[in-house]
């Protein structure tokens, strides 16, 4: 789970304060596992370092200055190629892909089209386990085997979420 | 570039009021295996039925071999069935009065050839899919896995240019579904027939040298270039 990329995704939707990030990351993406403000601002400030998120204002008051950041040219670039490129197709990748289509949907982009991409590089790599299974020996079979079942069980949570995005969408995504 | 063995371009057909394919588009090339994967009622069912000339589409084009499908009557489409295709369904749907080796011939007996002809060339499909000594046996009197590898020996007997194969596994346990899966591909391998697979199954799907996925009757893309372009 990258938290850099999750916050640039938040910003792509809208510039925020770390506030606001922590607050919808513990709430969509944290499972439990709240953010610490230390590493919100740690993060910013290493983006910002990066030239992929800048401060828009600063507001001074009663406790620490209120910073907002807006996402750059090069951070929504950054987003957007981990948003739809494929994740390498291992197992248990289900906090990622979560993660990818919550973002998708916030942010209005095709989110089925990604589940199918990732559908298609899951198939591919079951089709080399596959291939693998077929000509090598037992060892080579049941290492392939043990492989081939953690991906199906990932593409049925990959079918399961495709019939059920319109009522993550519903979810996710403020009125 | 070799010509494509089934192209379809913008398959629309319902039955009645209910759409089941809404303009499906989709090429084979020679001795390619293609799954056609989705979700229940997704019309994956109804696009294999279209390119096998089993159903005419409401509109679109169907080509096989350079010839032109959709437009042929049902005599022609018959005829092409018989002489051009094999067909493997989920329950394998043998004729029950028939001894294994009768059920394998069949095609042969169908398309004119002469009963000691026929048998003659059934009966090697039964050493090759692992199954001899089980040529006079009655569909009742065989397992599951036996019956569909009967059934895929009867698919395969006319060597036929394209199998297509409707959840050939469906009915089996894994195991089962798996080997009949790596006799199917190596005899299609072996003979360079393309293959047309429709299953919901992953694991099946992963035999095919590419698979494309129908959802609410069009075929979606899996690459990742429609998404980034």
């Amino acid at each position: 789970m990258s938290v850099p990329l999750t916050l640039l995704g938040l910003l792509e939707r809208e510039p925020s304060h770390g506030y606001d990030l922590k607050r919808d990351y513990d709430t969509y993406f944290s499972r439990g596992r709240p953010l610490p403000f230390g590493q919100v601002y740690a993060t910013l400030g290493r983006l910002a370092r990066d030239g992929k998120v800048v401060i828009s204002e600063v507001r001074p008051g009663v406790g620490p200055e209120r910073k907002r950041y807006v996402i750059t040219e090069a951070g929504a670039t950054e987003f957007d190629a981990w948003l739809t490129e494929p994740i390498e197709a291992e197992p248990h990748l289900q906090s990622v892909l979560f993660s990818k289509v919550v973002l998708a949907l916030m942010l209005g982009r095709p989110a089925h089209d990604y589940l199918d991409v990732q559908r298609g590089a899951h198939l591919e790599r079951m089709r080399q386990l596959t291939e693998i299974r077929r000509s090598g020996g037992l060892v080579d079979a049941l290492l392939a085997d043990h492989g081939l079942f953690h991906l199906e069980a990932d593409l049925r949570w990959i079918d399961t979420t495709t019939a059920r995005l319109d009522a993550l969408r519903a979810e996710v995504v403020k009125s | 570039m070799s010509q494509l063995m089934i192209e379809a371009r913008d398959v629309v057909r319902s039955f009645g009021q209910t759409p089941a394919l809404r303009g499906a588009t989709v090429a084979v090339e020679p001795g390619e295996i293609l799954a056609i994967m989705g979700p229940s009622g997704s019309g994956k069912s109804t696009l294999l039925h279209c390119l096998a000339g089993i159903l005419v589409p409401d509109s679109g084009e169907i080509h096989f071999d350079g010839r032109r499908v959709d437009t042929m009557d049902e005599a022609g489409r018959s005829t092409l069935r018989r002489d051009s295709f094999g067909f493997v369904f989920q329950f394998g749907q043998l004729v029950p009065e028939l001894t294994a080796e009768e059920n394998v011939a069949l095609p042969l007996l169908l398309g004119g050839t002469r009963r000691d002809a026929a048998l003659r060339e059934a009966r090697p499909w039964f050493g090759r899919l692992g199954i001899d000594g089980l040529e006079r046996r009655r569909s009742g009197e065989l397992s599951g896995g036996q019956a569909q590898r009967v059934a895929l020996a009867r698919g395969l007997v006319t060597s036929p240019k394209v199998l297509f194969a409707d959840e050939p596994t469906g009915s089996l346990d894994s195991l089962t579904g798996e080997q009949v899966m790596d006799q199917l591909v190596v005899a299609a391998r072996e003979h360079g027939t393309t293959v047309v697979l429709v299953t919901h199954e992953a694991r099946v799907a992963a035999y095919a040298d590419r698979h494309i996925m129908v959802r609410d009757g069009k075929v979606a893309a899996l690459t990742p270039e429609r998404v980034l372009s």
